[in-house]
Order: C-alpha cells, then sequence, then structure tokens
C-alpha cells in the first residue's frame, strides 16, 4: 500500500488568517505540500473588473510568510492558487511583490513559478468565431463588442498546468485564476493518486476550516489521500470534523451536490460514502471523476459601466413612511426633469432598509407596515463620477425638502447620520464573461514562467 | 399538526453558486424528519415561485441530498451579483422566506 498523501491548507482565503497553533499542528504531520486557495467570485464584479484584491496586502503578507518560511527550507512545495483573489495579471503581479518581499526580508533563495491565466481578446474572438465559447446558463452569449468592452478576461486552470511546473521543481508556485480544487489536487495526482479522491479533497480543503464544526474561515485543515479514500482533519482542538460538517460542505455554493462540474470533466456524488473514522476525522469514499467529451475551462470577465455616488440617510416620520413610495417617485421625477436637456444616462435608485432593501423583487413582503424607521441609499450611477454626484446630490437635497401630502415635519424629510452626506463608490463593474471554452491542450492557455529568487 | 421548518432543521441558508445563480440549503435535525419532508414533497416548485415570486422556469433543480439530509433548491439569479440593482452581492441573506414555512406532515 502507497503512503498516504499530505496536505496543508492554511485557511479559507489567502489573506484570510490562521492560529500559529493550528499550522504548526499541520507542520507536525510532515506535509508532502502546503497550499491555498486565494479566489472567490463572490465579492462581485468590482476586484475582477478593476484588477485589485479584495483582500488585504499585509494580510495577505502575514500568511504567506508564515507558510514560506516552514516550506522552503524543508524542500515542501507551497502552493496558491488563483492570487490576489480573481487572477487576471495585476493579481498575479501584486501578490509576486509580496512573496519578493519575503524572500529578501527573510534572506531566503528559491525558485518561483508563476502560473498566467489572463487570456488576450484576439485569440478570445477567434475562439468565439470558431465557436468554441458557449455561455454558462444563464449567461448571454458572447459578442466581440463585449470581450472588447470587458478589462480582464480570465480562464480557471485545471490540474495540467501546475503539473508541468512541478516537473520544474519550483519551491512556490502561484497562480493566476485556477479552479479552486487544483492547487490542492494537482501535486497528488501528478504522483498517481486517484483523480477523482485528489479533486474531491481539494474542494474541501479550500475552504479550508469551512467544514468543521464550529466552521472557521481563518483556521487550517489536513487532508490524507490513500488509495481509494480520503480524510479529513481538523488541526485545532476546538473543531471536529463530522460526517454531517463534510458532507454539508458539499453543498456549499454549488447548484448540484452530487455533480461538480470543473475542467475537463466532473466529479459525481452519487455513490460517495462520508464516514466518521474517530472524533474528529471524516473518511470520504465512492467518489468517480467523469471526463466530459471535450476539455473546457471557464472564463470570467467583468467590465466597467460606470461610475456611482450614494447617500445614506433615515426618516423616523410616520407620515413620510407611510408615503415613501409616492415621494421617491416625486423625486425622481425632479431629477429627470431637472437635467432633461442634458440628456444624461443616469441610474437613480433609492434603497429603502425596512421595506424591500435586503431581497428586492424577491421579498415576500415588500411593505413598510409596521415599520417605525426606514434606512435610504440613493444611489447614482452614471457614466462620469461627476455626473453621479450631481445626480446624487440633486436626488438627496430634493428628498430632504419634498413636500408630500400630509406632511408635517417641514424643516427636513431625512436624518443624514454623516457629513458630507455623499459618497464616491468609485468604478462600478459587471460580469460580462461566464462562458466554457473549449480547448485542444489544458496547459496551452497557461503560460508559465520561473523566477530564482 | 403544523409542523415549522425552523424546528426540524440545523441549517437554512443561501448563497450565491457562480454570479448567475443563487442556491438555498435546508438541511435537517434528522433522517426522520429529512425522510418525511421528502416523502411529502412539500418543498416544490410551487412553493419555490409562490416564497419567492418568480417563474417555474427560473428554478433550476430541488435536489435531496442524502449524505447532509438536505434539500437543496437553486433558483436563477433576479440579475448576474453585482449588476445595478444589487441588494446581496454574495447573496447571504435570501433565505428568510423559508424560515417561516409551516407544513402538516
Amino acid at each position: 500500500m502507497k503512503e498516504e498523501f499530505r496536505i496543508l491548507s492554511t485557511t479559507a482565503i489567502l489573506g484570510y488568517g490562521f492560529p500559529v497553533a493550528s499550522f504548526e499542528e499541520g507542520m507536525k504531520r510532515n506535509p508532502h505540500l502546503i497550499a491555498v486557495d486565494g479566489g472567490s467570485t463572490d465579492p462581485g464584479p468590482y476586484y475582477l473588473g478593476a484588477g485589485v484584491s479584495f483582500t488585504d496586502r499585509d494580510a495577505v503578507k502575514r500568511d504567506l510568510e508564515i507558510m514560506i518560511k516552514a516550506g522552503v527550507p524543508r524542500k515542501i512545495p507551497v502552493v496558491i492558487g488563483t492570487a490576489g483573489g480573481s487572477g487576471a495579471e495585476s493579481h498575479l503581479d501584486w501578490c509576486r511583490k509580496i512573496i519578493e518581499e519575503i524572500a529578501v526580508e527573510n534572506d531566503l533563495h528559491f525558485k518561483l513559478a508563476l502560473i498566467h491565466a489572463q487570456l488576450g481578446k484576439d485569440a478570445l474572438k477567434n475562439a468565439l468565431a470558431d465557436g468554441d465559447i458557449t455561455p454558462l446558463e444563464p449567461a448571454p452569449e458572447l459578442t466581440p463588442e463585449e470581450i472588447d468592452a470587458t478589462t480582464n478576461i480570465v480562464a480557471q486552470m485545471g490540474i495540467e498546468p501546475f503539473i508541468e511546473a512541478f516537473d520544474s521543481m519550483p519551491d512556490v508556485i502561484l497562480a493566476g485564476r485556477a479552479y479552486d480544487p487544483t492547487c490542492f489536487a494537482a501535486l497528488a495526482i501528478k504522483q498517481g493518486y486517484d483523480r477523482a479522491l485528489s479533486l474531491h479533497l481539494g474542494k474541501i480543503l479550500e475552504c479550508a476550516s469551512i467544514c468543521a464544526t464550529p466552521g472557521s474561515g481563518s483556521d487550517c485543515m489536513f487532508g490524507y489521500i490513500g488509495d481509494d479514500y480520503f480524510r479529513v482533519e481538523p488541526l485545532n482542538p476546538i473543531r471536529k470534523c463530522t460526517t454531517l460538517s463534510v458532507a454539508a460542505h458539499t453543498l456549499y455554493e454549488k447548484t448540484n451536490p452530487y455533480i461538480l462540474p470543473g475542467p475537463g470533466g466532473h466529479l459525481d456524488l452519487t455513490d460517495c460514502r462520508f464516514e466518521q473514522e474517530t472524533e474528529n476525522i471524516v473518511r470520504v469514499s465512492g467518489t468517480k471523476f467523469v471526463e466530459s467529451e471535450y476539455y473546457t475551462v471557464k472564463l470570467e470577465g467583468a467590465k466597467l459601466i460606470g461610475y456611482r455616488t450614494v447617500s445614506i440617510a433615515g426618516t423616523r416620520d410616520p407620515v413620510m413612511i407611510s408615503m415613501i413610495d409616492e415621494i421617491i417617485k416625486g423625486v425622481e421625477e425632479r431629477v429627470a426633469d431637472n437635467f432633461r436637456e442634458k440628456n444624461w444616462q443616469y441610474h437613480l435608485r433609492f434603497n429603502i432598509y425596512g421595506r424591500d432593501g435586503v431581497m428586492a423583487g424577491l421579498e415576500p413582503t415588500p411593505t413598510t407596515a409596521g415599520a417605525h424607521e426606514l434606512g435610504i441609499i440613493i444611489e447614482a450611477t452614471a457614466p462620469t463620477q461627476k455626473q453621479a454626484d450631481t445626480i446624487c446630490a440633486f436626488a438627496r437635497s430634493t428628498m430632504l425638502h419634498y413636500g408630500y401630502e400630509g406632511r408635517r415635519s417641514t424643516a427636513g424629510n431625512l436624518a443624514f447620520p454623516y457629513s458630507p452626506s455623499d459618497f464616491h463608490a468609485g468604478e462600478v463593474y459587471v460580469f460580462s464573461v461566464y462562458h466554457l471554452l473549449k480547448v485542444e491542450d489544458p496547459a496551452g492557455l497557461f503560460p508559465i514562467e520561473y523566477k530564482t529568487l | 399538526m403544523k409542523t415549522k421548518l425552523l424546528d426540524i432543521t440545523d441549517i437554512i441558508r443561501s448563497k450565491n453558486s457562480g454570479p448567475y445563480e443563487l442556491t438555498f440549503d435546508i438541511m435537517f435535525k434528522d433522517f426522520d424528519w429529512f425522510n418525511k419532508v421528502c416523502e411529502a414533497k412539500v418543498i416544490n416548485e410551487a412553493l419555490v415561485c409562490r416564497l419567492y415570486k418568480i417563474k417555474p422556469e427560473d428554478i433550476i433543480n430541488i435536489v435531496e441530498f442524502n449524505p447532509a439530509k438536505a434539500i437543496k433548491i437553486t433558483i436563477k439569479r433576479p440579475f448576474p451579483s453585482g449588476n445595478l440593482g444589487e441588494t446581496d452581492v454574495y447573496g447571504a441573506q435570501q433565505h428568510a422566506p423559508l424560515l417561516d414555512l409551516e407544513f402538516d406532515l
């Protein structure tokens, strides 16, 4: 029987942190790999579109410094998936500089592999023309115009680029956008461990201690891969992995828990078994990998649509609360009328907390009945920040002094918590690419660069 | 006798499943309740359409997941995460209508 392959996953997202005691517990188990996933589309389109990280630089550096200082001297590879949260070129560059700083400050010398994941627009347009790009339902069809409008387009790499990088024996691998499980699974698969089990374990380790009870987004988790099973073990004595906590994690952020699609195929969990091995270790078996007819990778992109200014206010007046719909309509009309000749293309919205501020159209009871106060966010989005400022400020002053029926509070309709009352929310991006790209060579889209630090 | 979903579950939550979908997880306290709710098919398309004021074609699937004694509902987001009109970028606060559910079981 082959030795178990051992993986230390440090935290749910690089920069979310972990207790040093948990990390040291993990190091005592002599991992073959220290890995962390950095990515998510959850924080929305801004971070991919603008090319900035949603995690803090100092927090990312803290996590990486502990990992690199432990891994490099012991020759344990340190692998980071989806640098900078979104994995485009600027995110990769941001994270590379952090690693270079760590090397200099600690007088560490090592080989770094960088795997790029941002795609060129011309190549994508050719692929689109060849019929190789299909929307991931319910996303719409892609067009060349939409490709041009998109600032950053990345593809989620599978295990293949990592496997190729490992051929050159780097100490640290920093990858751009990667399918979350791959930074954990690739080395095990390269060494002959089962692909389905390695990927399924990667799927659990990518969120580290979120799969334990009590769950945490900032603690380590340890994984072991055997011939026909894998095991997960928390490293903090306050946590346990239970069959329920691990199985429950399989549901998390997925469309269908039995079928988990990824690059080149899907995991099939139909015959999967979750067993309680010890009080805090869960053993999983029976996962299958089903190769797809064509190898596809997921594309993600976001485009700039304008600039946003917001104003935050509230009302405690019962007459105003009962009239809120009419007041909003009246303010919207006054704004439109005042700037009619400018012909501006703006989006003005009043988000009303206490009515439907959280669920909008999905709210089953969009009423202010019973509310003794309302939170109001006035939001203006326009092609320039200056226009957004104008629309927001004008809507705010109009609402403040709007004369509605039955009004008693003629000194002002709104309570502002801050001066200034209006804030720049800056560039506004939306997701514009969420598609599958058919590829011949799974590693071909992802150039690897090696640096000696 | 009416049974409240809140009383027979450990977890009721919502979250994005990618930028275009919203997914709901309902995890039951034990297999008895999970099996009863599954057999009675009380969590069905019509219910989800009524709770969220959506059309049947907006429901992507409703799956019973035995390993976690869970029922999972996935629907199309009204618009992609972060588009104009967004109120919940992560989709983590769309579960509340499920908390109030009551059934005859």
